[in-house]
């Protein structure tokens, strides 16, 4: 039946090239832990995209009940985690898997870092990787002020003035990033909300695809 | 062993557990976050209050307009909410506390509004017409009489709860 569909589809518009380019390739011995079973560090990467999938469904999720309002915010958390079916799982997720997805970006840089897989010519895939694990950071940073409990606000505020204390343009990130020279408020959480859904998840999503392709164009570096 | 009929043979075996342990493995994953999606259809219906609108003896045989609040939570939000009700006594005695919103598309229906139509129950949307038990006039958008409150009397007191649709009406 699903063969049927796929091959009738499949005669009109030539699909199998598509996918075979994108997934059909064969997996080095040097990178198979069932040949050497050292070569699980090669799982990092993937692990890292699979948390990271988990943390854009769940926190798409989220986003429909929770509501970035300083008078709403944590009673519709309360509501979604207390009141709604499978809340807690659904938060429980994204709450741990933000922690998790550091682990593993980390994990992963450790092993390209260590094999020196970062050498020519995968120099600029680590350039783009750096630049994920700061967006990660990021994601991290805005999503926590999110419930806006007391925890929130004041990693929040440390994290502010962790801005603050840059050189020269201190002053104004921390202006720029709360949305105000002296409130941790309403205008915070509002441009927090928005960093964390829209403008970090695209920066992501930008890296991610970048990543990948020089991936595939450049394969997996070779055994040590 | 592979030139046995019937038999798996090894890429198959993997492919078939891969893909069953893969599937449940995502299944997992979804099905917590579809559940929390749909929750809405998953709630039952509230059971309503019933509150305090008007004293029976001031209620008449003509229709009168009435005004009163009910709590209502909307998720983690809670607030008053005006309700209005025509209330009066049709020709059996009987009370009668008829929602305004008309069963066309929901505008909301005044009694004895229009010159052309005296003693009836006109939406002015698209000229919804219901006679003087809220009964749709035949001919006319509505296709269903007005709804009516559920009503309790209490020490002389009426109380109103749901507007529901009419049987028999
Ligand atoms: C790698 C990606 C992401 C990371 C590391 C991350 C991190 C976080 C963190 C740390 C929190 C606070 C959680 C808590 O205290 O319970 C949070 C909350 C939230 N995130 Fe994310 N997030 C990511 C992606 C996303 C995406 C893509 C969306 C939506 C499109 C999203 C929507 C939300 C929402 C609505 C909340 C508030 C609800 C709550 O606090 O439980 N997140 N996020
Ligand atoms: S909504 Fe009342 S007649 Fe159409």
């Amino acid at each position: 039946m699903l063969q049927k569909m796929y091959d009738w589809i499949d005669e009109r518009l030539d699909i199998t090239p598509i996918w075979r380019d994108i997934a059909d390739h064969e997996v080095p011995e040097h990178v198979n832990p069932a040949h050497h079973f050292s070569a699980f560090v090669y799982c990092f990467g993937g692990l890292t995209f699979f948390v990271t999938v988990i943390q854009v469904l769940s926190g798409m999720f989220l986003t429909m009940y929770y509501v970035p309002d300083i008078v709403n915010a944590w009673e519709s958390v309360k509501y979604l985690q207390t009141q709604v079916a499978h809340g807690q799982i659904v938060r429980g997720m994204h709450h741990w898997g933000a922690s998790v997805v550091i682990v593993m970006i980390f994990l992963h840089t450790l092993r390209v870092f260590f094999q020196g897989a970062y050498k020519k010519p995968r120099e600029l895939n680590w350039i783009v990787g750096v630049l994920l694990f700061f967006v990660m950071l990021g994601l991290g940073f805005t999503g926590y002020l999110l419930p806006w409990d007391n925890k929130a606000f004041f990693a929040t505020q440390v994290g502010l003035e962790i801005a603050e204390s840059v050189p020269f343009i201190g002053g104004d990130l921390k202006t720029l990033l709360a949305g105000d020279p002296e409130i941790v408020g309403a205008k915070t959480l509002a441009r927090f909300f928005a960093i964390h859904v829209f403008f970090l998840p695209a920066a992501l999503f930008a890296l991610m695809g970048a990543h990948f392709i020089m991936i595939r164009r450049q394969g997996i570096s070779g055994p040590l | 062993m592979a030139d046995k009929k019937n038999q798996v043979s090894r890429r198959q075996f993997l492919n078939y557990t891969l893909t069953g342990v893969g599937g449940f493995m995502g299944a997992a994953m979804i099905a917590p976050m579809v559940g929390f999606a749909v929750d809405p259809l998953l709630k039952g219906e509230k059971d309503t209050d019933y509150v305090y609108v008007m004293d029976v003896n001031e209620i008449t045989n003509e229709p009168q307009r009435k005004t009163f609040q009910v709590d209502q939570v909307d998720g983690w939000y809670e607030s008053k909410v005006d309700r209005t009700a025509w209330v009066y006594k049709d020709e059996n005695d009987e009370i009668l506390a008829l929602s305004p919103v008309c069963t066309h598309l929901g505008c909301t229906v005044d009694w004895n509004s229009n010159q052309d139509f005296p003693n009836e129950f006109y939406c002015p949307c698209h000229d919804g017409r219901y006679d003087k038990n809220g009964v749709n006039i035949p001919g006319t958008p509505p296709t269903e009489p007005l709804h009516s409150y559920d009503f309790q009397i209490q020490d002389g007191k009426l109380m109103l709860g749901k507007a529901k649709a009419r049987k028999g009406a």
